[in-house]
């Protein structure tokens, strides 16, 4: 059999932004240093050539009032791609996309649409302290009129920002920034992966390990720990907050009795929280113990060398505490 | 007729509408003014729930602007913005009903009047949030620059908006983009219950469009013929890919914030002097100056619209509220 191709998470996004632009006149690109550049990361890089200024927009460093126009564009034919530097800079944005983006459909009894997609690169990693390493997806999974996507391989984010950039609504994806360089199969040519299905990345028998993003990683790198010790963990990538994929997660939770969510963001108020209290709502009666919830530290990020790797817990912490979750010692 | 109308007319004589453009005027004027009284009454009798905001006063700048706008033009209204959605065109039975809170409004009464929407006339929507609907214009002005077919888009806001963040940032980015967008700043002289002048610093509105390199204009907001003029330059110059304008319209509110408001904070004598220039009023004795219409000719008119507006108003009464099946419709699209 051929191995298939591959390619960089950064190379399948950048591929979906090429096919999309391609395939659709109305699809635009807008951020800061996007253009030219080819980005801080050089997550578009070559759109700006192919495509022109008029279609990959260099903002000024204004992301609340560039981000308004890219609502103001999308509820008037254009299908923006509003790329928000660092998940750290949606505060910037948040009017906009909680009082008009999110509402504009509703309040409109959808005469208006806002087919937007706003990236951003959020994750903890290259010490760059605590304004440009935060995971603030909680803020925007909050909203109802949003959804909210945060694909962990480089198919699915491919996939996934097809599938946004054709959404006749605001979506909100959220990508990794340490994952951009991980490479992995990609399909060749249109590829959409619908928003609101989990994949189940690893198949296992004693417990669930519900994981997204980056975490997704760190979940299955403690499920090869866990086979060490003859424990059999199933891990599951949501994929899409919102829309959560309910079914897959709660089948899986009633087959192996047992759970733990793990997300890159903050815990006190988070996504793991919610995804838990879903999880224990709808399997109550299939669990043999507490869903458990792993995320960052509840803390700025700090910068230092030192602390930095402190935040998030990593393939052994998470293998702990599944095994005492499975043994039921904890 | 008063001197500064005689000015103002002066000085836009190039574009003096000819009687029947006049009269429909004269006519959205009175439409709003007949809605806004209409809608006070149902605000003050508890008929409307919640808060409304009121634009009796101001009509000539929404009318003045309107006037000269295409249907595929687009506008974003503020939250004092019955004005703007009836000079766009918007349905006086489903604007009501949206105002009402029932389900034959433009949001199925589930935005109510700070949030409505007229897709079919360009509008995209009033707005809660001050200053929120001055990027969408800009926005609508970035599609309507692709599309290249000479499309124009407004932003209506009140002076309480010129301290926003968000209005630089537009302005700066409508400027560099040389966008087909026209600012409209409408300066009633109060956000909310302050007086600008406490609130706001530099010498003049005017400097927020003119630090961005903008094409700025003041103009007398009570007076529709100068409105329109100073409109007309800047709906052609962005028509012309000559990007953006500023207009500051000096305007009065006649009523409080919102229906209910004690507007301690007027002065009784500046309140009189601004009611001696009420547009309507001006608009009217400037007709009858010209022989464009006599007294009755108004009179009657004004009879018409207010049957109108009580008869859409009933029939928004009597429309149905949304029922528990709309409280989740159209959450995504």
């Amino acid at each position: 059999m051929p191995s298939p191709r591959t390619a960089t998470y950064r190379a399948a996004v950048l591929e979906a932004l090429f096919g999309e632009m391609q395939r659709d006149e109305s699809v635009i690109v807008m951020g800061e240093d996007i253009g030219a550049a080819g980005g801080v990361f050089k997550q578009t890089e070559g759109l700006f050539a192919q495509f022109g200024a008029e279609r990959v927009i260099d903002t000024p460093i204004s992301e609340a009032g560039a981000f308004g126009i890219a609502v103001g564009a999308a509820m008037t034919g254009q299908r923006p791609v509003f790329e928000v530097m660092f998940g750290d800079f949606i505060t910037l944005v948040m009017d906009q996309l909680v009082n008009q983006a999110a509402k504009i459909s509703y309040m409109s009894a959808g005469q208006f649409h806002v087919p937007l997609v706003l990236r951003t690169a959020v994750g903890i990693g290259g010490n760059l302290g605590p304004q440009h390493s935060q995971s603030l997806h909680a803020w925007a999974v909050h909203i109802p009129g949003l959804k909210v996507v945060m694909p962990s391989t480089p198919a699915d984010a491919k996939g996934l920002m097809a599938a946004a950039i054709r959404d006749d609504g605001p979506v909100i994806f959220f990508e990794d920034r340490m994952l951009y360089n991980m490479r992995d199969a990609v399909p060749e040519g249109d590829y959409v992966v619908p928003i609101g299905s989990a994949d189940i990345k690893r198949t296992g028998r004693d417990l669930t390990m519900i994981a997204t993003g980056r975490m997704a990683h760190v979940a299955l790198a403690a499920a090869e720990l866990l086979a060490k010790d003859d424990i059999s963990a199933e891990v599951i990538d949501p994929r899409s907050l919102v829309p959560l994929d309910l079914d897959t997660l709660v089948a899986s939770v009633k087959r192996t009795s047992r759970a733990i969510v793990a997300d890159g963001g903050y815990r006190q108020y988070g996504v793991t929280g919610e995804i838990a209290a879903i999880v224990t709502e709808h399997a109550f009666d299939w669990l043999d113990a507490p869903v458990l919830r792993v995320g960052a530290a509840d803390v700025p990020i700090p910068f230092s060398k030192s602390l930095e790797p402190l935040v998030l817990p990593d393939a052994r912490r998470l293998a702990r505490e599944a095994a005492a979750l499975v043994r039921g010692f904890r | 007729m008063s001197t500064s109308m005689q000015a103002a007319s002066a000085s836009s004589v190039q574009s003096l509408p000819a009687a029947e453009e006049a009269l429909r005027l004269l006519r959205g004027m009175q439409l709003i003014r007949s809605f806004e009284e209409q809608v006070r009454n149902l605000s003050s009798g508890g008929v409307i729930p919640g808060l409304v905001h009121l634009c009796a006063g101001q009509e000539a700048v929404a009318v003045g602007v309107c006037s000269l706008l295409r249907a595929d033009d687009m506008i974003a209204s503020n939250h004092r913005g019955h004005g703007h959605c009836l000079a766009k065109g918007a349905d006086v039975t489903r604007l009501a009903a949206e105002v009402l809170g029932r389900r034959t409004g433009y949001g199925l009464g589930r935005g109510g009047s700070l949030h409505m929407f007229d897709a079919a006339n360009g509008n995209l929507g009033t707005t809660g949030i001050v200053g929120g609907g001055i990027p969408l214009a800009a926005g609508a002005a970035l599609s309507a620059k692709r599309r290249g077919r000479g499309q124009v888009a407004v932003s209506f806001f009140g002076d309480g908006a010129l301290n926003q963040g968000l209005l630089f940032e537009v302005l700066n980015m409508a400027s560099i983009w040389r966008l087909p967008v026209l600012f409209v700043c409408e300066n009633n002289g109060f956000g909310e219950f302050t007086a600008i002048e406490d609130v706001t610093a530099g010498p003049d509105p005017l400097a927020r469009g003119l630090t961005f390199g903008i094409a700025s204009e003041t103009v007398d907001g009570m007076d529709v013929l100068a409105v329109r003029a100073a409109a007309q330059r800047a709906l052609a110059r962005a028509r012309e890919r000559g990007g953006p304008s500023f207009l500051v319209c000096n305007t009065y509110r006649f009523g409080g914030h919102h229906v209910g408001d004690k507007q301690d904070y007027k002065d009784d004598a500046d309140a009189k002097a601004w009611r001696l220039k009420d547009p309507i009023e001006r608009f009217g004795g400037w007709l009858q100056h010209c022989g464009m219409a006599n007294a009755s000719v108004i009179a009657a008119l004004k009879t018409e619209v207010d049957e109108a507006v009580r008869a859409a108003i009933e029939l928004a009464k009597a429309a149905p509220l949304p029922a528990a099946d709309d409280l989740e419709l159209h959450l995504h699209a």
